[in-house]
């Protein structure tokens, strides 16, 4: 078998790019993210209907400022990330990265608040398979479940939108995504918004549900 | 994979590649070669579950235990169910046939994402993997029947954890396909192929291309809580903890009957593509066949509850979805009658890939019917849980999806391998494939009418004239389906070479060589302003 190609590896001229393709990949993609959490809040619809009063007790057990506080963290890191969009789009390879490492690290406050709640969850011994969850009442203990299953799978939704984050700002600080090639710039961007459009739900179903 | 070595000058994408040996196939990104990974997997998977079939079959050819007990017949059925769904008949015509033939109808180099396309191979084969070695490890091969249903799946000391991630696994590569072909249909048709003019198996892959992403996720997230119950004690579906087993069936089906439609609209896309290329007319009802691929897809998300009527749903939630259900098979019947009027005055050659796909009409016309027989409420009652659904479900999967994956491997073979299978010996092997098949699935149906419950190792003596006809019909149809086998495995290698248009097709991929060369096209291909116009005389 003889060496075919003239160039091997990836072509950097790219003469097949299709951006708006790619583009709608990714919104194809989102929209099956959404259909993914859609089944848990269709889980968590049916239960609430059962069990308002349990849902109503079990949501008094979360911190709310935490909650609200999380959110903000998340959204200013949104910002971030649009204004990292803007620069990639305006030519400016300098500070663009920056907003992006500035989004990641905000996406990291978030984890830590995170890990803070899931752990005085776990001090109070209310995380699955432990007897203190297991005396609640069942719509309580459906809240927990669903409460953990939800955070549990945005949380992972937050560590892959993070690396995602990260291999955008490295593409863009070698020149590899710029101005007038910016897709993946902004997809980074797409999944970011969506991580944070999942939590925006997830806040008043479980924080503010008491 | 070396099969149309020599013959046909370099050979096309078969011929060299960047990596030599088995390197040049499993990372290659050719849709071509994806194409050929994912009909060699399809067909390893397919004899695999055909060979558990058997051993069913085995055991039902006399009262009492013949071969194996209750357990080994629970994990069997699950197993049979668990491959030939999720890793033969979902994936089947749109990953090895849409792959290939996908980009070559529209006219284009390759799909819209060819790395992403590898890599729903990679993880096609990661969740067989997966699959594969939860039958071997922790409680053993899972006993639950391919549904997961909780709260046995919750129970089951098998290894459903794994089984469970397995599927899940194989759901992201169905993601993945369907986001690329969607992508690939909108950005990549050639100059002048319009949605208005684009070949029919094209359309059905657009159609079940929606299914596969809007659907798929809803699966997903249902058997991820499944594992996170078992693994971690996550209380969501388990009743000991207040969670409603019905919850887990409405979302299980969520998908689980779209996916019917995964599995069946691609085959019937390829049902439109080889009708009108033997009856050398252009396709009846054109654009009625394009839009009830579309309409399938619409309402059959909305019927999935029509599993659950003996559940203890409402009687007003199970009208209505069994309304739902009489809706959902007007634009099946549209396709149907169309291809019988496109047949009609025809100039019908009666190929083998013709043969089996006038099986499919046939097949799936009882498949279809029986399936209406069980979305009326009272009929439902009777017949739930019986080998009527056993015998039914086969109709329109094996004897819908099964054939119309054998006819369109008989017409696309000499494209896809540059060869031609012998066409006396595949319609040989069409007569004890057909014959045993209405043997076996028929007889189900009869005996599942008079009361044979479903999922039992062993059967009453009332019973035992139709189960011992069943695993007779059952060999015969083996017989054939070895038989199909290795004369398209003989073909590979001792195949007379292929011309580039063997049958007189129209649509484009039958514009370029046999094999197709490494980009496809050199150049923009004229696409033909109206779809399936076939020359009055055409050259044999």
């Amino acid at each position: 078998v003889t060496e075919t190609s003239a160039t091997a590896g990836h072509a950097p001229a790219a003469p097949h790019r299709d951006d708006d393709g790619s583009r709608m990949g990714m919104w194809l993609f989102l929209l099956s993210e959404i259909l993914l959490f859609g089944g848990l809040f269709i889980a968590y619809a049916a239960y609430r209907s059962v069990h308002r009063a349990d849902f109503h007790r079990a949501g008094e057990e979360l911190n709310a400022v935490l909650g609200v506080g999380n959110t903000l963290v998340l959204l200013t890191s949104s910002l971030a990330v649009a204004l990292g969009v803007l620069a990639v789009r305006e030519g400016r390879e300098r500070t663009a990265p920056r907003w992006y490492a500035a989004a990641m690290l905000l996406g990291l406050v978030f984890l830590g608040v995170k890990a803070f709640e899931w752990a005085s969850k776990f001090q109070h011994g209310l995380f699955p398979g432990r007897p203190a969850l297991a005396a609640l009442p069942p719509g309580e203990r459906l809240f927990f479940g669903l409460y953990f299953a939800a955070t549990g799978l945005h949380a992972l939704h937050v560590v892959i939108g993070a690396i995602v984050l990260g291999v955008a700002a490295a593409a863009i600080a070698k020149g590899r995504v710029r101005r007038d090639a910016p897709v993946l710039a902004e997809n980074a961007g797409l999944y970011w918004h969506l991580v944070d459009i999942v939590w925006i739900f997830i806040l008043p179903l479980f924080y503010l549900a008491a | 994979m070396s099969g149309a070595e020599g013959s046909m000058g370099d050979g096309g994408y078969l011929g060299a590649s960047r990596r030599p040996g088995l390197g040049g196939w499993i990372f290659s990104t050719d849709h071509k070669r994806i194409a050929v990974l994912y009909l060699t997997s399809l067909c390893t998977a397919f004899l695999v579950a055909m060979t558990i079939g058997v051993l069913m079959r085995i055991e039902q050819l006399t009262m009492g235990r013949t071969i194996m007990g209750p357990t080994t017949y629970n994990a069997l059925f699950t197993l049979h169910g668990v491959i030939m769904i999720f890793l033969f008949v979902i994936p089947g015509l749109p990953a090895a046939f849409g792959n290939f033939m996908l980009p070559l109808m529209l006219g284009a180099r390759d799909v819209a994402f060819p790395r992403l396309n590898l890599l729903s191979w990679w993880l096609y084969v990661g969740g067989a993997a997966i699959v594969v070695t939860s039958l071997f490890t922790g409680g053993g091969p899972p006993d639950t029947g391919w549904t997961f249903y909780v709260p046995y799946s919750l129970r089951s000391s098998t290894n459903i954890p794994l089984a469970v991630l397995g599927a899940f696994v194989i759901g992201f590569s169905s993601i993945l396909t369907g986001l690329n072909f969607i992508t690939t249909i909108h950005r990549l048709r050639a100059p002048g192929m319009r949605f208005g003019n684009m070949p029919l198996f094209a359309w059905s892959l657009y159609a079940t291309a929606w299914v596969q992403l809007l659907a798929t996720p809803v699966l997903g997230i249902t058997l991820l809580l499944v594992v996170f119950d078992r693994v971690f004690r996550v209380p969501i579906f388990d009743p000991a903890n207040g969670g409603d087993p019905l919850l887990y069936q409405h979302l299980f089906w969520l998908y689980s009957h779209p996916a019917v439609y995964v599995m069946i609209l691609p085959a019937m896309g390829a049902i439109s593509e080889i009708i009108p290329t033997f009856a050398r007319r252009t396709i009846f009802g054109y654009r009625f066949i394009a839009t009830s691929s579309m309409l399938i897809a619409a309402i059959g998300g909305l019927v999935w509850a029509h599993h659950m009527f003996t559940s203890g749903m409402s009687d007003a939630a199970a009208a209505a979805f069994s309304f739902l259900t009489f809706l959902v098979a007007v634009p099946s019947a549209i396709k149907v009658f169309n291809w019988v009027s496109t047949l009609y005055k025809g100039s019908i050659q009666l190929s083998a890939a013709m043969l089996y796909a006038l099986g499919f009409i046939f097949l799936f016309s009882i498949g279809g019917l029986t399936g209406l027989m069980q979305g009326a409420l009272a009929v439902n009652v009777q017949v739930h849980d019986t080998y009527f659904i056993v015998g039914h479900f086969p109709y329109v999967m094996f004897g819908g999806t099964g054939f119309a994956f054998f006819a369109a491997l008989h017409y696309w073979f000499p494209k896809m391998f540059g060869r031609l299978v012998d066409e006396r010996r595949a319609k040989l092997a069409f007569v004890p494939i057909f014959v045993g098949f209405n043997l076996i699935y028929f007889t189900m149906l009869v005996i599942g009418f008079q009361g044979m419950p479903r999922r039992y190792f062993d059967h009453l003596p009332q019973f035992h004239a139709g189960h011992v006809l069943a695993s007779l019909g059952g060999f015969l149809m083996v017989t054939g389906l070895l038989l199909l086998f290795h004369n398209v495995a003989r073909a590979l290698r001792h195949g007379a070479p292929a011309p580039a248009n063997p049958w007189g097709g129209v649509t484009l991929e039958w514009s370029v060589p046999s094999p197709p060369p490494e980009e496809n096209f050199a150049e923009d291909p004229r696409v033909p302003e109206k779809p399936y116009a076939f020359p009055r005389e055409v050259a044999p």
